[in-house]
C-alpha cells in the first residue's frame, strides 16, 4: 500500500491521480500535503484524477469538498475528473452531491476547463485592479 | 454453498481490507458493477461507523443465497456505546460526531436489505444484504 500520493506540478497547475484504495489517514495526509503545495508553488489550479477509484464514500467525498474549499480560499481552482459511472450513481444514492466541486469527464476536458476557469478569474482581476495581472510571477520555476 | 469469513475491524486499514473482500465476494456471486459499488460503499460507511463510534469490532462476510438468488450478507458488529435512538440516527444529516450524517441513512439506500440491532450500552450490529 502506497503511503503517499504524488502531486505533480505542471506550470501553474498541480496534478494528482489517486490510484490506490486510500485508507482514511492517507486521505487526510493528501489533503494537508496538497494545501502546502498550493501555497509553495502559488498554484492557480488543481486537477484531481479519480478514474482509478472504485468507490467514493462519505469520507472521500468530504475530503474532496474540503480540498475544494481550502483551495478556493487559497485562490486556486479545483477540478475532479474521471469518476466512474457506477461511483457517480452510488454517490447520489448515498446522498452526497459534491456541491461546489467542478467535475469533468476526463483529464483532457478537465484541463481545458481548469485553464478557462483560471483565465476568466484573471480577466476579472484585471478589470478590478485596472492593471495587467502579473503572470510572470505565478509561472515561475 | 455458503462461504463465510470473519474480518477484524480494529484499525483504519481494516476498512480497506473489508472493502476489498466485499468487492471480491460481490464479484464472485457475479453482481453487476453498480451493485458491487453500492455494497462496497455501504460496507465502508458502516465499518467506519463501527470503528469511530463503536471503538471497533468485526465484520462477518458471507456469500450465500437469498430467496434462491446469489447474495452477499454482511454483519458488522461493535461493542461500543450503542445507539439509543435508532430512528433519529437513521435520518439524513443526523450525526453524533463530526461526519456528514449520511452513513446509516445513505447505506440503507444502497443495499437490498438493512437491519440494525442496537441499544444504549449494548453495542451495535448492522446487517446488510445485496443480491443478484
Amino acid at each position: 500500500m502506497a503511503d503517499k500520493i504524488p502531486i505533480l506540478k505542471m506550470g501553474r497547475f498541480l496534478l494528482l491521480s489517486i490510484q490506490v484504495d486510500m485508507h482514511d489517514q492517507l486521505a487526510l495526509d493528501l489533503q494537508e500535503d496538497l494545501t502546502h503545495q498550493i501555497v509553495r508553488h502559488k498554484a492557480k489550479g488543481v486537477l484531481i484524477d479519480i478514474s482509478a477509484l472504485e468507490i467514493v464514500d462519505s469520507f472521500i467525498g468530504r475530503m474532496l469538498s474540503h480540498i475544494a474549499n481550502v483551495s478556493r480560499i487559497l485562490d486556486a481552482k479545483v477540478i475532479v475528473v474521471g469518476m466512474q459511472p457506477a461511483v457517480a450513481i452510488t454517490l447520489v444514492e448515498l446522498g452526497l452531491s459534491l456541491e461546489g466541486i467542478a467535475t469533468a469527464l476526463n483529464t483532457e476536458k478537465g484541463m481545458r476547463r481548469l485553464e478557462s476557469m483560471v483565465a476568466e478569474d484573471e480577466s476579472v482581476g484585471e478589470l478590478e485592479s485596472g492593471e495587467n495581472a502579473d503572470t510572470s510571477a505565478s509561472a515561475g520555476d | 454453498m455458503a462461504k463465510t469469513q470473519t474480518l477484524p475491524l480494529q484499525q483504519e486499514t481494516d476498512i480497506v481490507l473489508i472493502r476489498q473482500q466485499v468487492r471480491k465476494a460481490a464479484e464472485s456471486i457475479r453482481l453487476g458493477i453498480i451493485s458491487q459499488t453500492k455494497i462496497v460503499t455501504a460496507a465502508s460507511e458502516i465499518a467506519r461507523n463501527a470503528l469511530i463510534y463503536g471503538g471497533g469490532g468485526e465484520c462477518v462476510l458471507e456469500e450465500t443465497q437469498r430467496n434462491g438468488k446469489p447474495a452477499v450478507r454482511l454483519l458488522i458488529k461493535d461493542n461500543g456505546p450503542g445507539i439509543a435512538d435508532i430512528e433519529r440516527a437513521m435520518v439524513d444529516g443526523y450525526t453524533s460526531g463530526n461526519g456528514l450524517g449520511l452513513g446509516l441513512s445513505g447505506s440503507r439506500r444502497l443495499v437490498d436489505e438493512f437491519s440494525i440491532d442496537s441499544a444504549a450500552g449494548r453495542g451495535t450490529a448492522i446487517e446488510l444484504w445485496k443480491w443478484r
